[in-house]
Order: structure tokens, then C-alpha cells, then sequence
């Protein structure tokens, strides 16, 4: 068994917070770099410049890369040979929030309720979500997300029988009615399977992965009791993936609504298994500050 | 077509520009959001209430002498922004649009009461788009997601109301070379919106 002390926690989200609005990951930052080179509608080329030195703003004087810095939403995966101690595990993040968005001159977007809304003050409480795994370490996740683009996500509960065209005519979709909303270009989270919530929690999660990646449910559990002839033959995942990334960017949305070959800049896709008579699918959209911050105490 | 533009608007700019003009705004523009619409909305609705008049028969000028709306609406341009707090030493934190859909409710009212322009980003109504052509006023686009790039254009922001919404409060600021595109113009021409 491994101790970790809250307040270890409490260091570490506040650091992702800071450094999640500051700085995007190299694989978001290569994408708008590319993007920005191969973009050939003037327009949308224009607003990509942009972007690129709102980014390089961003780091070099510390002012956060987009005003909204989001609702923190935390992905926990905590090895059950974990004991936390020195108080609440919950109130550790919210308090590494806390300190994060004070200290680190962010906005404070939360209110306390949806109807009343008043703002909290400090953007707590943030969106948890706890998996407990194998073994004695703990991995924190910090995805500070903005409204703008979450405001154009979409749930479809597909029917089976809609299969991969039902899928991709749904992506499309929500991608078409978010339009110049969510700022494009876009990075595109879909979930597929599980149930109605789980595919939104799929949705979300794959906005944290690789840019441009594909996930099952089967790549965590090979090799377990699963029987080998129920491990699905994922090669139609890659394949949607790639098909999705083209139509999308053929939908002429481009950079900022203005025209152009770059919506997204990358799809990427979770899938887990489901019920005999449905087909969860959950679209999150994301704008390219596209934020997420991993550590491992 | 590129135009530098001094504020507030000359009758002869806004009939000017067309959907698709990329504008360099220099002069006063107010932040609202959110908040700030539907606290200057419920008020004018409320003094609508206590008159017994219609909205045909006030001025934006009776509103902000009545304490109504803090500011007077007539030629103001609005810019939906919710920055980040400013570090010391600096004027505003990171400032760029946020969506504009979310104030349809508010903004044909706004309109008609003389409100000249917004800066946003997206989509309008069919309702804001008539109130626009009707009172010959243009919605401008700014880049989302730029909001670091943005804020070196603001060069004074004070909060004159509404300190208690936080982010949300209104804003008076100088900007320098705003740069937006004209989504909707005074004819209501719209472009990709």
C-alpha cells in the first residue's frame, strides 16, 4: 500500500490548471502549426495566423491562450493499493482549483446553479470522475473545458440498424450545426456504445487522448478471462476515423466559420461495448484549445 | 474590403460596410454577456411595467437618466467578452468573443432602442437579423480563441456597472485596431452566418 497526501494533490492540480490555460500539448500545437501552413482559403488562412500567434502570446506573457478557461473537469484513475490521507480527496482537487484559477489570474466561469447562477467566485466545484484501477499510483488528468464549444455537443441514440453511415451522418450533423459556433477548427470527441451517460463520459475522455486516435474498450482488457472470439476486429474504428477527419474538413466550414479545408483538426474516437438494441453515439465538441494536462503522483 | 474605423459609428461607415469587411475599430466599446443582458433587459422590461409604456415610446437616453441601463445604449457598441482578470501591470487579461446566440433573447430590444453594433462570434436569429436591418446596425466577428492576440488591442478597461457579476460586469474600453469581420450588415446581409 502507497500513501499520497492531499496536499500532494492539491500542488499538482493547481499547476495544471495554470499550465493547461497557458500552453496547449505538442500534438494540438504541431496540428494548428500544419493547419496554418497548408490552409489555402484566405480567409481561413488569416484566422489560423492568428491563432498561431495568439498561442505564442499565450506562452511568452502568461495570458491565458482563450478568456474562457473553462470548467475543470478531472479524470482520476486511482490505484487501489492507494490510501489518500490528510482529508478529503474530493475537496483536494477543488481546492488545487481553487488556488489554480486565483493565483493563476483565470476567469472564473462556474455559478452555482443552473438557474440562479450565481458565480462561486473561485470555479470550483470541478467535474470529477473516478476510476479505480489496478495497482499503487495515481493519474490526474486536467481538461479545462470551455462552454463555447460544449454548448454544440449532441447525444443521438442511434438505432442498430443505423450501423457506420448512421454514425457518420450524426457527426456530421452536430459538426453542421455547430458550425462557426464552437470555433473551428475544431477537435471532434465521439463516443460510441456503452449507455446514454457512458457515451458522453467516452466523448469527453477522447478529447484527452492523441490527437487523431481511436480507443476500445478490448485495448485495456486483452489478454484477461475475456474470451478471444468477443475482442472485436477494430480495423473499421481507423477507418471511420480517417473517413470523418476528410468529410468533416470537406464540410467548408473552415478556420473561424470563414471557409477553408481545416473544421478539425483531428477526430478522436472511444468505444465501448452496449445493449442488443442500441447504439449510444456522443459527440463533444472542442475548439482547438483543446486542454489537457496528465500527471502521475 | 479593409476599413479603419474611428467610434462611434458615422451614419455614412455603417451604410458603408458590407458583410465580409474586415474593420479596424479604434474608440469606446462596452462588454456585456450573459448576465449583463438579462439584468439590463429585466430592468428596462420592469420600467416598461412601472410607466405603462411601450417600448416604441422610450429613449435609451429616459433609460440611463432613469438609472435603468448604466450606460446610454444610442450608438454604443456592444462586445460580448467575459475576459480573464488582469495581472498587475496589465489593462484587461485574455479577451476574445464569446458566442453571440446566447443574447439573441435581449438584442432585438437593445436594437431598438439605438444600440449600434455587437462583436461576437456565430450565428444570429432571424428576429436579431430583422432588428439589425430595421435600425440599420451591424454585427462584427471576432476571432474566438484568440483572446491573448485580442487583449493587445484593448489599451483601457474600467468596470463601470454590475461589479458584483464578476467577469460579467460591464466593461468601458479603448481599443486600438480591433480587428473583426462584418458578419451582418445595415441591409442585413449576411455573411457565412
Amino acid at each position: 500500500m502507497r500513501i499520497i497526501k492531499t496536499a500532494e494533490i492539491t500542488q499538482a492540480v493547481k499547476k495544471m490548471c495554470i499550465d493547461a490555460n497557458l500552453y496547449l500539448a505538442d500534438d494540438m500545437k504541431n496540428a494548428l502549426y500544419t493547419a496554418c501552413e497548408r490552409e489555402e482559403n484566405a480567409l481561413g488562412k488569416k484566422i489560423l495566423g492568428q491563432l498561431k500567434e495568439n498561442l505564442e502570446i499565450a506562452g511568452n506573457e502568461s495570458i491565458p491562450i482563450c478568456q474562457d478557461t473553462g470548467m475543470a473537469v478531472v479524470f482520476v484513475r486511482l490505484g487501489q493499493d492507494v490510501h489518500i490521507e490528510g482529508g478529503s480527496f474530493n475537496e483536494a482537487i477543488n481546492e488545487g482549483v481553487r488556488q489554480g484559477y486565483t493565483e493563476g489570474y483565470l476567469r472564473k466561469s462556474v455559478v452555482n446553479d443552473p438557474v440562479i447562477r450565481k458565480n462561486t467566485g473561485d470555479n470550483t466545484p470541478a467535474i470529477i470522475h473516478v476510476e479505480i484501477v489496478d495497482g499503487e499510483s495515481l493519474e490526474i488528468t486536467l481538461a479545462p473545458k470551455g462552454f463555447g464549444s460544449e454548448n454544440m455537443s449532441r447525444v443521438f441514440m442511434l438505432k442498430p440498424a443505423d450501423g457506420i453511415d448512421g454514425i457518420k451522418n450524426a457527426v456530421l450533423t452536430a459538426v453542421k450545426d455547430a458550425g462557426p459556433n464552437a470555433c473551428p477548427p475544431v477537435v471532434v470527441g465521439v463516443g460510441i456504445g456503452g449507455d446514454f451517460e457512458k457515451s458522453a463520459l467516452l466523448a469527453k475522455k477522447a478529447l484527452t487522448n492523441q490527437l487523431n486516435s481511436v480507443h476500445s474498450y478490448f485495448d485495456d482488457v486483452q489478454g484477461d478471462s475475456t474470451a478471444k472470439d468477443v475482442i472485436p476486429d477494430n480495423t473499421y474504428l481507423t477507418k471511420l476515423q480517417k473517413d470523418l477527419y476528410t468529410e468533416i474538413n470537406d464540410l467548408d466550414i473552415g478556420p473561424g466559420g470563414m471557409g477553408g479545408k481545416f473544421t478539425c483538426l483531428g477526430i478522436n474516437i472511444e468505444v465501448y461495448p452496449t445493449h442488443i438494441a442500441g447504439l449510444p453515439l456522443a459527440v463533444n465538441m472542442c475548439c482547438h484549445v483543446n486542454r489537457h494536462v496528465k500527471v502521475t503522483l | 474590403m479593409d476599413y479603419k474605423i474611428n467610434l462611434p459609428f458615422t451614419e455614412e461607415d455603417i451604410i458603408k460596410i458590407k458583410g465580409g469587411d474586415v474593420l479596424y475599430l479604434n474608440g469606446t466599446v462596452y462588454s456585456a454577456r450573459d448576465a449583463a443582458h438579462k439584468r439590463m433587459y429585466d430592468a428596462i422590461n420592469e420600467y416598461l411595467e412601472k410607466t405603462g409604456k411601450k417600448p416604441s415610446e422610450i429613449t435609451s437616453a429616459e433609460l440611463f437618466e432613469n438609472g435603468v441601463t448604466p450606460i446610454d445604449l444610442k450608438g454604443t457598441v456592444l462586445y460580448y467578452l467575459g475576459p480573464t482578470p488582469a495581472k498587475p501591470g496589465q489593462v484587461i487579461g485574455s479577451a476574445g468573443p464569446t458566442t453571440s446566440s446566447r443574447m439573441d433573447k435581449y438584442t432585438p430590444l437593445l436594437l431598438d432602442l439605438g444600440l449600434a453594433g455587437m462583436i461576437g462570434k456565430g450565428r444570429r436569429s432571424d428576429d436579431v437579423k430583422a432588428a439589425i436591418k430595421r435600425n440599420k446596425a451591424v454585427y462584427m466577428g471576432a476571432t474566438g480563441g484568440a483572446g491573448a492576440l485580442l487583449s493587445k488591442c484593448i489599451k483601457s478597461s474600467t468596470v463601470i456597472a454590475y461589479d458584483d457579476l464578476g467577469t460579467e460586469a460591464i466593461r468601458k474600453m479603448e481599443v486600438e485596431n480591433f480587428p473583426v469581420t462584418v458578419l451582418i450588415d445595415s441591409e442585413g446581409g449576411a455573411f457565412r452566418v
